[in-house]
């Protein structure tokens, strides 16, 4: 492996492990919000006990995601001091302004769970609602910086000089509103769909209508509707981020689709796999005409192929696969909602075979994949750039060599953290059941959330 | 000139900032280890009791300083990116089971002491290797050829210098944390913990104080430029030993308001701050204009004047609505009798 693989596929790494906690960290907060609204407004302890044990989880796995966001952070400046200093120069602003989302987060954070019994209600759901926005603000301003590497501005470029520097500009680039958007509505289809694994195999363990069951049918609802909601806008945001890149990065959206000659009534190839030796795409089914409706709205939209471009300058045509697989779970998790809702109001079922069950644990980890497809085929397209038609990811590298023997220790601290923060999360829900949460919660004035054991 | 040196006095009140927190959070983390099968004590209780609300919001420190670092003086980033390269991973390496294992140490109780131990020792490691960031920016371990950088480890590691920064770090890291944790038990009346954590500090002061003269004496002998200009403010830096008598008074001397007991910590840990704030002042103007000697200064090394006006404007209004949050914080952990003095827990 060159050096400039090593230093990508390390950066990749800890990105595909940080993005799981990091997109269920501004997932699950929504979550408590709305069950610790819901239980002000309908009184049920159900919901208190699902928002503290949820809030429990929470914490483990910022136990995870804020080092892992501290290694992304720092890495950025060790293995691309090239882009970082372009970043300092141009585009300080999302990450200064995401330091001050991030205190909130933390400040924030520990209120709710250490001092939960000392502060007034109202003021526990203003800390949440703090939690809640600080994880988004740090999520969307991240982003952004993602954004401006897809469609920089703010900025003059000549002779390798960045002159007429506005930070704003870069600030607010073409793309910030409809990717960063498009991270924020898919963190909280995680973070739903992921309460909602956890949910149905629960109720699967459970007799039908014992106590723990009802509890987690009322877990599973409230997540079926929150996460088929934002699957929805989700989808929404997808069509406007693929007509942006239609419109910002062509090569990317010929290469997600396998296009390669430019043709107005282009098609949208679905599945199949590109090749770079015929140019062509096999195995897909083609739908006519429909790339260039989705790109600009008509048919007769020209859609930009590959063969445009010089070929050193194509993304990997692996995106294809990438871009599908995040398309067809995003579609799925639309789907599965409604299905549950036209099963149980529809078809007056009552019960959830176990069949809908299985299929509903699966959804989780399913919107976990997707985004991890989604966030390679968006990094990995913009390949060979890091900045997009500006700097190129190989001049931005370290010139630092060796790096295979970092590479091996980051994967191995990653193995461990992994490991333990599933083991830490079953040992705790295992000694702390559902049942003896719901009792703490029923008996008056018992600690609910300083208590640890 | 004027804003660059604006900058980097920001960037120094984040490095100065850190640098306290993470002494007090390191070494918190450290004690509640070393005590940990003295549960009579309390002293792992009360290290706990400091660490668990606050780390986060300390690990958040860290970020904004290298955030600030790239946003104020993006090429000085550049190179100091290249050079920290090895010691900056190892500290990541570190700084993640660190924190993941302090997070599982608590919620794992059966596991407690394996993990405690993991993040105790993981963590006791990574002063050490933050402080190594200062003699690496003083260039003589930095070799500048054809247009590239390198950090010569060996050279590094072969300098009794770098030795005394790291003993320093370690020393000054326990020392701040066992005076901060003194306090801290005083208010949460754990006075057996209160005892444990005074004598801690009786013992680390005098041998801090020893690094710390030992990191002037190999500066002395390797690094001449920064000594010399160091020693141009030799009245604070006798000011700032002088502080160190405020801190044995504080430590010994009888409590006037409270009848038989020894110790004001409240006044040591105030007159720590003061001694270390007055010790990198000195410090960090000698090292002035270089960020990493004698290649990098501040002003080769500032930002664009445009975005160093929009990042500044961003801390102002940033901290002002943070401020009332840190307030509330900290009177909700620092100062309020009911989190102090539960009991059990």
């Amino acid at each position: 492996m060159s050096d400039l693989l090593i230093a990508r596929s390390l950066f990749g790494t800890t990105m595909a492990f940080h993005i799981i906690f990091a997109t269920i960290g501004v997932g699950l907060p929504l979550m408590i919000l709305v069950a610790e609204l819901l239980y002000q407004k309908t009184k049920d302890q159900d919901y208190v006990v699902m928002a503290k044990r949820w809030t429990k989880a929470f914490a483990v796995l910022l136990g995870v995601g804020i080092p892992t966001g501290t290694i992304a952070g720092v890495q950025l400046s060790l293995l691309w001091p090239g882009f970082m200093e372009v970043i300092g120069r141009v585009m300080p602003l999302p990450f200064q302004i995401e330091i001050y989302a991030f205190f909130i987060e933390a400040l924030f954070m520990s209120i709710y769970v250490y001092a939960a019994e000392r502060i007034a209600p109202w003021m526990r759901i203003a800390s949440l609602v703090l939690v809640a926005i600080g994880a988004l603000s740090s999520a969307v301003l991240i982003t952004n910086v993602h954004a401006f590497q897809g469609t920089p501005a703010g900025f003059r470029y000549e002779d390798g000089k960045f002159l007429d520097i506005d930070p704003w500009a870069a600030f607010f680039n073409p793309s910030f509103f409809v990717t960063a958007g498009h991270v924020a509505l898919s963190a909280y289809v995680v973070g739903a769909f992921v309460v909602a694994s956890v949910a149905s195999f629960k109720m699967m363990k459970n007799k039908i209508g014992s106590r723990v069951y009802l509890f987690h049918q009322k877990a599973l609802v409230l997540s079926l509707v929150v996460g088929g909601i934002f699957a929805f806008l989700t989808a929404l945001n997808g069509h406007e981020s693929a007509q942006y890149l239609h419109k910002y990065q062509p090569e990317k959206l010929a290469a997600a689709e396998g296009l390669f000659e430019t043709q107005s009534h282009a098609p949208l190839a679905i599945g199949g796999f590109t090749d770079k030796e015929t140019k062509e795409i096999k195995g897909a089914i083609e739908i006519p005409w429909a790339l260039s409706f989705l790109a600009g709205n008509s048919f007769d939209t020209v859609v930009v192929g590959l063969n445009d471009y010089p070929e050193e300058l194509w993304p990997p045509l692996f995106i294809h696969t990438l871009f599908n697989g995040m398309v067809f779970i995003g579609s799925a998790l639309i789907m599965v909602p409604l299905l549950v809702f036209a099963w149980k109001k529809l078809f007056k079922k009552t019960q959830y075979p176990k069949l809908m069950l299985w299929g509903l644990v699966t959804t989780g980890p399913l919107a976990v994949i997707a985004i991890e497809c989604g966030w390679i085929f968006a990094c990995s397209g913009r390949q060979p750039w890091v900045i997009y038609h500006i700097l190129s990811t190989a001049e931005s590298a370290t010139t630092a060599t060796n790096l295979g023997a970092l590479f091996v220790s980051f994967i191995i601290v990653y193995m461990i953290l992994g490991f333990s923060v599933v083991f830490v999360l079953l040992y705790f829900f295992r000694k702390n059941t559902e049942l003896d949460d719901i009792e703490r919660a029923e008996k008056k004035g018992t600690p609910l959330f300083s208590s640890n054991s | 000139m004027a804003d660059a040196l604006i900058a980097i006095t920001v960037l120094w009140g984040f490095v100065f900032i850190y640098a306290v927190m993470a002494t007090m959070d390191f070494g918190a983390g450290f004690w509640s280890m070393i005590y940990i099968n003295r549960e009579k004590t309390k002293a792992t209780n009360i290290a706990n009791r400091y660490l668990s609300p606050t780390w986060e919001v300390t690990n958040t420190f860290i970020v904004a300083l290298v955030v600030a670092v790239y946003s104020l003086f993006p090429s000085a980033a550049n190179i100091l990116g290249t050079i920290l390269l090895i010691p900056g991973s190892l500290i990541l390496l570190l700084l993640a089971l660190r924190s993941a294992f302090l997070v599982f140490s608590n919620i794992a109780t059966e596991y407690k002491k394996p993990l405690t131990y993991i993040s105790g020792i993981a963590g006791i490691i990574i002063p050490g290797l933050l402080i190594s960031v200062l003699p690496i920016t003083h260039g003589h371990y930095v070799d500048f050829a054809d247009g590239t950088v390198n950090l010569n480890l060996n050279k590094l590691f072969s300098s009794p210098n770098e030795y005394a920064f790291i003993g320093f770090a370690i020393t000054s890291t326990l020392f701040l944390s066992s005076l901060l944790l003194a306090d801290y038990s005083k208010a949460s009346n754990e006075m057996e913990a209160y005892r444990v954590y005074l004598r801690d500090g009786k013992i680390l002061g005098p041998i801090s104080l020893i690094m710390a003269l030992l990191i002037m004496i190999t500066l002395k002998n390797e690094v001449g430029w920064i000594y010399n200009k160091m020693m141009e403010d030799l009245p604070l830096l006798l000011i700032s030993i002088g502080f160190f008598l405020i801190i044995g008074y504080g430590l010994y001397a009888r409590n006037p308001f409270q009848k038989g007991e020894r110790g004001m910590p409240r006044l040591a840990v105030i007159a720590v701050t003061i001694q270390y704030l007055i010790a990198s002042y000195v410090y960090g103007k000698a090292h002035l204009p270089y960020i990493i000697y004698p290649n990098v200064t501040i002003e080769s090394a500032f930002t664009d004047p445009n975005s160093f006006r929009a990042v500044f404007i961003t801390y102002i209004v940033g901290f002002a609505i943070l401020f009332p949050g840190f307030i509330y914080f900290w009177s909700l952990f620092m100062n309020d009798k009911r989190y102090l003095r539960q009991k059990g827990n």
